[in-house]
């Protein structure tokens, strides 16, 4: 309790130097009245310490009033302001670097949020995509090299959306034939051309079946999907207040939301024995508790098809968030970037059917959408923030200014997406060839005695290895998972880095795949396994 | 659910800074845009900071080169790779190229390593993503005024990063100074206000003048002393027409001793020099480690398109291209810029000297009734709803000092120029004088004093008249840089 209060303290406690000396005399002071006195003097003589401080420090700036005091570049940082001494402690590296490098006069304080990326090291999601960047695996070039299976991309039906551009796109990197070079050059609307906007809105709702009609003009387009979240968590809540999200969700979302934002995100965990399907009890736990700790809730965040498992939220569950969210008086984002590709038996609904019919919640729903999955196009940059709020669209159109699309994808993006025969002969291909290559998988790892949860979305399956890993804890999960990477050169996401309580579980991609790279992965996870029972 | 209550500060708040009385010209401009047959009376828009004038260069290249285009047969096989890239380092040979063009574009003096850059969505996202590196909410970095007004919301808005002015006038032709810079300096220690650097538009956003040697060295030892960053936003600096030459922060680093390079980062942009705000090129080029990494990982939020990388690589790869192309844009601003202000000199209106940027620093003091922002506000209004012309007045870049007012002159064709010309010589009483004879005319810009009294004679009658602006709910130009909002259209 009294640290932390005097931490808080600490960037306010004037910008002359001294500070740090009498935080050495404060802490260990404050251990001594601890143990006798307690909490009340452990808080109050810190404080009554810190109140004289402050008020010397003004008096004898004042006072002396030096018209020029710059800080000597050579001098420790006692000699830097206050704000600065709360740095060094999260600051190992950058401290280090500076007394290492001869030319480097003192530290060089950068932003706690760049600190935080600097701390605790690389997460195993982002070291397995760096290694497979590093040594890629190649069927002739490089067949030792590392197989990708934990970027959730699409390349199964990449080959329609080249012969169409092929056929239909030459000029489409100048503006086409009446705008020339100037439809692409100059300033277009930040929040993405309505032509855009009209052709996202007919896309959507023919991914899903046309079972919504998506209003142009309540779409905002962003450059992906990740400044779509972040807009939204930018918009819908403040710096210390929280989103819920049912976990495991997807690796990514963390940086989406929260690091810029400051806004946290509480994990509700979802088990293997409900199939990790969401509970409107696991909510609302977690709503209080939250609450208890003097967090404010703003929302929750869901995808749908969900990301790790692949599952649809059904219909009844949809009303079932809408109601808790309106008890609570939240908001609802739901991250529906796979919704096209969906290629199991079970119907897809999209949040927007179930508001559409209830003109009073309409206000708290707000859906995310891209054409990165469903159109395979990641390198594109398009994603859209769908909501029925007004201002939110208001201040997300002002937010696009950070992050507009660039418009050469913008032409090229409006004249293939209106091309609506095109359009639905690519889906039901793409959605075939999806549920093909996941059966494919799954019955693969199945004859290895791997299961996986039912996936009726998405471009992955869920898998179940808890069998494989030696003892039942993240630490068992990710010696498997660095086994997996460094030894079999699979690389795969592990439960951990999904948030998922229940250590064992993995995210397989199977999209990057061909046929053929198949029985390689297979063998692959084959060995992995074998070597894991011979030791256990 | 009640329409606010459940939003955050930064989606009610008015950090975007679109609610300031600047933007009425905007919505002049919105209103009745000119047009030379459909609308000869409308308004002209001048504030608006595009280069089309080199755009046909660009143009013709993509035309000859088919390869650089992922839907031609001849570009069709790198489609798979284009089509699925989504890394936020960008490809390697888009940063090479990036690295090529800054360098070119500093007349080949400086240059730069690929891996040091970092990309971000526009000039916008570059300095948003830097603010969000250096600083924490509350911290503040200096800004030498009159300053580019968009700098509240990109370096402000969802950072919480305060600006801290440096006041610049024109008795040294607003050079920031070292005693400047430690007057606001020490006034925002005094108020416990945490300076964590200075950020200067180097070729200068509104002045059109470039940062001479010896001023950038005294900033570059200045934030040494102090210990905080330098963040310099290039974004103009291929845009300099004329001597002096520009001088980029990279070469003084050396002239500098113990210079702590991490504490340098630019902010660069293909949008002023190429005049392609459209593809959404912004750059950040830190010297400090631990800001690439961290910048990079925020390139997330605003990637450029893989393939409008694809495209840039190969052109700004032709070092050919490059070369022809800075070239022709140099010369053609240089005749722009000269035609423009031997106009308006013409008329004894007079601009900073500039040589630099796609507009110029105009002085207006003399026009003013008396030496006040609301004097400058009255002519402002004066011009846009009389002369018809957008331009921008010094208060909105915070100008210390009423009766300046940026002028853009590259986003339009000559015979706009000629136009608004026109209006600015009627304006200040000239058009009969120019009508009668070339003499008379020539010995009037010779007479200043002549100048002042015709001047003075004109200014007090449209001054008494009443000017209502009756804003219609129109649509905003989709040239317009602002986003389109149903605040603004209703208001």
């Amino acid at each position: 309790m009294t640290r932390t209060r005097d931490e808080d303290r600490r960037p306010t406690s004037s910008s002359s130097g001294g500070g740090g000396a009498v935080m050495r005399v404060i802490v260990p002071l404050q251990g001594v009245v601890q143990g006798r006195g307690g909490l009340v003097l452990g808080s109050v003589i810190p404080c009554a310490l810190f109140y004289f401080l402050q008020l010397y420090l003004k008096r004898h700036r004042s006072n002396s009033n030096p018209p020029t005091p710059p800080p000597s570049p050579d001098s420790d940082s006692d000699h830097h302001p206050a704000g600065q001494l709360v740095e060094v402690p999260v600051l190992p590296r950058s401290l280090s670097r500076s007394h290492l490098s001869p030319r480097n006069p003192g530290p060089v304080h950068v932003s706690v949020r760049a600190n935080s990326v600097l701390k605790g090291g690389e997460p195993p999601y982002y070291v397995g995509l760096r290694k497979v960047a590093e040594d890629p695996y190649d069927e002739l070039g490089n067949p030792d090299g590392v197989i990708q299976l934990g970027l959730d991309e699409n390349k199964l039906a990449l080959d329609l959306v080249r012969d169409w551009l092929l056929e239909n796109a030459k000029d489409a990197i100048l503006g086409g034939e009446e705008l020339g070079i100037s439809g692409i050059a100059c300033y277009q609307p930040s929040d993405g051309l309505m032509e855009l906007k009209l052709a996202v809105a007919g896309f959507m709702s023919k991914a899903i079946g046309n079972s919504v009609t998506y209003n142009p003009s309540q779409i905002v387009l962003t450059a992906g999907a990740t400044p779509a979240i972040e807009i939204l968590s930018f918009c819908l809540a403040d710096s210390g207040n929280a989103f819920l999200v049912p976990a495991p969700y997807y690796p990514g979302l963390d940086r989406d939301v929260k690091w810029r934002t400051g806004v946290e995100i509480i994990p509700v965990p979802c088990r293997s024995a409900d199939k990790f399907n969401l509970s409107i009890t696991a909510l609302d736990r977690a709503f209080n508790q939250a609450k208890k700790r003097g967090v404010k809730v703003r929302g929750i965040i869901i995808s749908n098809p969900s990301n790790p498992g692949g599952s649809l939220l059904t219909r009844e569950s949809l009303y079932n968030l809408l109601d808790f969210a309106r008890e609570k008086n939240i908001h609802i984002i739901s991250n529906e970037l796979f919704a096209g590709s969906t290629y199991g038996s079970e119907e897809f609904v999209s949040m927007a059917e179930i508001v559409d019919l209830e003109d009073l919640d309409q206000n708290r729903v707000h859906i995310v959408y891209g054409i990165s999955k469903d159109l395979s196009l990641p390198g594109f940059r398009v994603g859209a923030i769908y909501s029925f709020n007004k201002n939110v669209l208001t201040a997300a159109k002002k937010l696009t200014r950070f992050s507009s699309i660039s418009a050469p994808s913008q032409r090229l993006l409006i004249s293939m997406l209106s091309d609506t025969k095109f359009m639905h002969k690519f889906i039901e291909i793409n959605r075939e060839r999806l549920r093909g290559m996941y059966l494919r998988f799954v019955t693969g790892l199945k004859q290895l005695g791997i299961e996986c949860t039912k996936s009726n979305g998405g471009f992955y399956c869920w898998a179940d290895l808890s069998g494989l890993i030696r003892s039942y804890s993240e630490k068992g999960e990710l010696e498997l998972w660095d086994r997996l990477l460094n030894v079999g050169k699979l690389n795969v996401t592990p439960g951990s880095s999904c948030h998922c309580i229940e250590p064992g579980w993995f995210r397989f991609c199977f999209t990057t795949l061909t046929e053929k790279d198949i029985p390689v992965v297979m063998e692959r996870i084959r060995n992995i396994a074998e070597t894991c029972k011979s030791h256990s | 659910m009640a329409s606010n209550s459940l939003l955050s500060k930064i989606a009610t708040n008015d950090g975007h800074g679109e609610n300031l009385a600047y933007f009425d010209g905007w919505k002049a401009y919105d209103g009745n845009p000119f047009h030379a047959t459909q609308n000869p009376d409308g308004v002209i828009q001048m504030g608006l900071a595009e280069n089309p004038l080199s755009l046909d260069v660009i143009e013709e290249w993509i035309k000859k080169n088919p390869k650089a285009s992922i839907c031609t047969p001849e570009g069709v096989a790198e489609f798979k790779n284009v089509a699925n890239f989504q890394d936020y380092h960008g490809f390697p040979h888009f940063r090479k190229a990036i690295a090529n063009f800054m360098s070119k574009a500093r007349g080949g003096r400086v240059k730069f390593d690929p891996d040091r850059v970092v990309m971000a969505g526009g000039a916008t996202g570059a300095n948003e993503t830097v603010m969000f590196c250096l600083a924490d909410p509350g911290d503040a970095f200096l800004v030498p005024s009159p300053y580019y007004p968009a700098f509240y919301r990109d370096l402000g808005w969802r950072t919480g990063v305060k600006i801290v002015p440096v006041d610049c006038d024109s008795s040294n032709n607003f050079q920031v100074t070292r005693a400047a810079l430690e007057a606001a300096y020490e006034k925002a220690r005094n108020n416990n206000i945490n300076i964590k650097g200075l950020i200067i538009t180097n070729p200068s956003n509104p002045l059109g003048t470039t940062v001479d040697r010896d001023t950038l060295t005294s900033l570059v030892k200045f934030i040494n002393d102090k210990n905080i960053h330098l963040v310099c936003d290039e974004i103009y600096a291929g845009t300099v027409f004329s001597c002096p030459k520009f001088t980029c922060v990279t070469e003084v680093l050396q002239d500098v001793k113990n210079c702590n390079r991490d504490l340098i980062h630019i902010v660069y942009s293909l949008s002023k020099d190429m005049g392609v705000p459209g593809l959404r090129i912004g750059i950040v080029y830190s010297y400090n480690d631990t800001v690439v990494n961290c910048a990079r990982k925020m390139s997330s939020f605003g990637l450029v398109s893989s393939q409008t990388q694809h495209m840039l690589s190969a052109m700004l790869l032709d070092d050919e291209f490059v070369s022809n192309f800075l070239e022709t844009s140099s010369k053609r601003l240089a005749r722009r810029h000269r035609f423009f202000t031997t106009g308006l000199e013409e008329v004894g209106i007079n601009c900073l000297k500039g040589n630099a940027g796609l507009f110029c620093w105009m002085d207006l003091r003399k026009l003013l009734k008396d030496q006040t922002f609301e004097a400058e506000m009255v002519l402002w209004r004066m011009i846009i709803n009389k002369v018809k012309l957008n331009v921008s007045p010094g208060s909105s870049f915070r100008c210390v000092e009423p009766g300046w007012f940026r002028v853009c002159f590259a986003n339009m064709d000559e015979h706009t120029v000629e136009v608004a010309l026109k209006r600015i010589r009627a304006f200040v009483g000239l058009e009969g004088d120019k009508k009668s004879n070339n003499a008379d005319h020539q010995l009037f810009v010779n007479s200043p004093r002549k100048n002042r009294r015709q001047e003075g004679l004109r200014l007090s009658f449209p001054a008494t008249r009443r000017y209502e602006e009756v804003m219609s709910p129109r649509m905003i130009s989709p040239h317009s840089p602002m986003p389109r909002s149903p605040l603004l259209r209703a208001s």
